[in-house]
């Protein structure tokens, strides 16, 4: 039988049980939670709820740390049901301003517990991101957008010859996971991170064919 | 001997507006300024309080932390840093360095560790710690990481550690692993040590404390791993809080081997 | 009297290499604080480096130097055993002198 694990206050210690019978292989994953849980408080806007990890997220985890990939099942039930909670533009409209999609790019702010509540965020997408030609300052987390339209032939974003591109980045921006389960993007509309307008704003950076990004 | 008169020189900003710098690469010229700031390093001032803040009686009890044990001994400073995270009988926990300091200052000193641990990082006691982190790193400077690992409990928090690092969270789905879990990736133009593998892990891990020039601030352990969090939008990490040891002791132990280099200096 | 001065002085060939680190604020008088007030500027002005008391540089700082400045310079003709001293003054009439001996 394997004797419980008890925990003190916070910042105290813990204590792991001193028996002569080794136990079975402790439960890790059941401390870390428990470890988690005392180690953190809410602080602005950040409140301790937001460590609770949804289905895809325990599941990614857990597979980055058995450093395997996720099964194919597992992903693609993972991606089905991350797409459900994509919301397409309720007027149909997909592409906004560029020039403020630009701005979002741009806009690394939100979310962080020294934000304001209500305050609209950025979609700091230059963090991992190379998009525009001008801007040097880009990550490489993510894969260049830079020509996002123009490679993949969207010449006209309003045409039935584009309709498939326009859908699956909207799809991509609103939750990245629908595509890749474990992707490191984050679910920019389905967080609550960007709202429907911004991302309009950020689709019109990478589909309008005047936009800097495909030119 | 003729006088010189050097106007606003020796500015550590602002020597990119010369016209050699525009011919190199933005690689070339960002290793360049990163040189030029090795030799000088501000944490050396921080590094100067911190002997003397180890030394001077202070406190309620009017002591000094000379007989503060950090690991391998009290008053034993050369070396310490490199063993640390590690496990301490006399508090049956594995502690990093901040939260040591925290327990000597307490049990010598007589300063409240609660009231430390919530007051602000720079501020009150807390800018005293960095002082303290800075000098107690120093002395550990070119030595190489070697975590002890012997105890289960050293061994739970490696374990733990490593699930923390792995997990993502947040309204924004960040693990430590999403921005440090790669080889040779950047975040806008700042490298991102890939802190799974040891040379990644050491000199990630290793170059902390260091002294931030952007900010002009001594920065800690604690204190990145708490801007970390703040900006993977999870809640605030307690300071020096197991979560945040945990991750200390998982790096510490994959950097094996390397070489610290703090106090460091940063962008 | 502000905090200590980090001064490394080391020979070179003829001469003697001097690194200095100073402690100082250095604001400008041109940044805000969190509700929008001008912080008043508050920096190093004067620079004064002697040679076994003598001078052998000055230098005239302004909002541009950034905290907690490092210095180099060379000075010809300085030997082991010899004595450089560094002293600065501020915008608030604050000074420091701190001395160091050439290795």
């Amino acid at each position: 039988m394997r004797k419980p694990m008890k925990f003190l206050l916070p910042a105290a210690a813990f204590l792991l049980a001193g028996c002569a019978s080794a136990p079975a292989a402790p439960d890790y994953d059941q401390l870390t939670v428990a470890i988690m849980k005392a180690s953190f408080r809410d602080q602005g806007i950040a409140r301790t709820d937001r460590l609770a990890q949804d289905d895809t997220n325990r599941a990614c985890s857990a597979a980055d740390v058995a450093g395997k990939p996720l099964d194919e099942a597992t992903a693609r039930a993972l991606e089905a049901a991350n797409l459900k909670t994509v919301k397409m533009p309720l007027d149909g409209k997909f592409l906004g301003d560029w020039k403020e999609g630009e701005k979002i790019a741009q806009d690394g702010r939100g979310m962080t517990w020294n934000d304001k509540a209500g305050a609209l965020s950025g979609g700091n997408c230059y963090n991992c991101h190379q998009i525009s030609k001008q801007e040097l300052s880009f990550g490489t987390i993510g894969p260049s957008l830079y020509h996002y339209g123009k490679t993949r032939g969207v010449t006209d974003p309003d045409s039935p010859a584009a309709r498939a591109v326009v859908e699956y980045t909207w799809r991509k921006i609103w939750n990245a996971k629908s595509y890749n389960a474990c992707s490191d993007m984050p679910r920019f509309g389905h967080a609550g991170i960007l709202n429907e307008q911004q991302i309009r704003d950020v689709m019109a950076l990478l589909l309008d064919p005047k936009s800097p990004v495909n030119q | 001997m003729r006088m010189t008169k050097i106007l606003a020189m020796a500015a550590l900003v602002g020597l990119a507006a010369s016209a050699a710098w525009a011919q190199k690469t933005t690689e070339e010229g960002i290793a360049e300024y990163r040189a030029m700031l090795q030799d000088g390093n501000p944490a050396e001032l921080f590094e100067a309080k911190g002997e003397d803040l180890w030394k001077k009686p202070r406190g309620p009890k009017n002591a000094s932390l000379e007989k503060c044990d950090l690991g391998k001994g009290a008053g034993v400073v050369k070396g310490a840093f490199v063993e640390l995270p590690r496990y301490f009988p006399d508090t049956k926990r594995v502690q990093d360095l901040e939260s040591r300091l925290l327990t000597c200052m307490e049990t010598l000193q007589g300063f409240n560790a609660a009231e430390i641990a919530n007051t602000p990082f720079g501020k009150g006691e807390q800018a005293n710690l960095e002082g303290l982190v800075a000098w107690i790193s120093s002395e550990s400077r070119g030595m190489k990481f070697n975590l002890p690992q012997s105890r289960t409990e050293e061994k739970t928090m490696y374990e733990v550690g490593k699930r923390l690092f792995f997990a993502r969270a947040g309204t924004h789905d960040f693990a430590c692993a999403s921005c440090h879990g790669t080889d040779n990736k950047r975040i806008r133009l700042q490298d991102l040590p890939n802190l799974t593998k040891p040379s990644g892990a050491a000199s990630g891990f290793g170059s902390w404390p260091a002294y931030r020039v952007s900010s002009g601030e001594l920065w800690g352990m604690q204190r990145r791993l708490n801007d970390c969090y703040r900006q993977q939008r999870f809640p605030y990490p307690r300071f020096g809080s197991d979560a945040t040891i945990a991750l200390a002791v998982y790096m510490g132990v994959t950097g094996k081997g390397g070489e610290s280099v703090a106090p460091a200096i940063k962008r | 009297m502000g905090d200590p001065m980090r001064i490394r002085a080391q020979v070179a060939g003829a001469n003697a290499v001097v690194r200095v680190l100073m402690a100082h604020e250095m604001e400008s008088g041109q940044r805000k604080d969190s509700a929008g007030k001008m912080i008043p500027a508050w920096h190093i002005q004067d620079v004064t480096a002697t040679l076994n008391g003598k001078t052998v540089m000055t230098a005239e700082w302004g909002p541009a130097v950034s905290k907690n400045p490092f210095l180099q310079f060379t000075v010809k003709g300085a030997k082991a055993g010899d004595k450089i001293g560094i002293s600065w003054k501020d915008t608030k009439g604050d000074s420091r002198t701190d001395e160091a001996t050439v290795s």
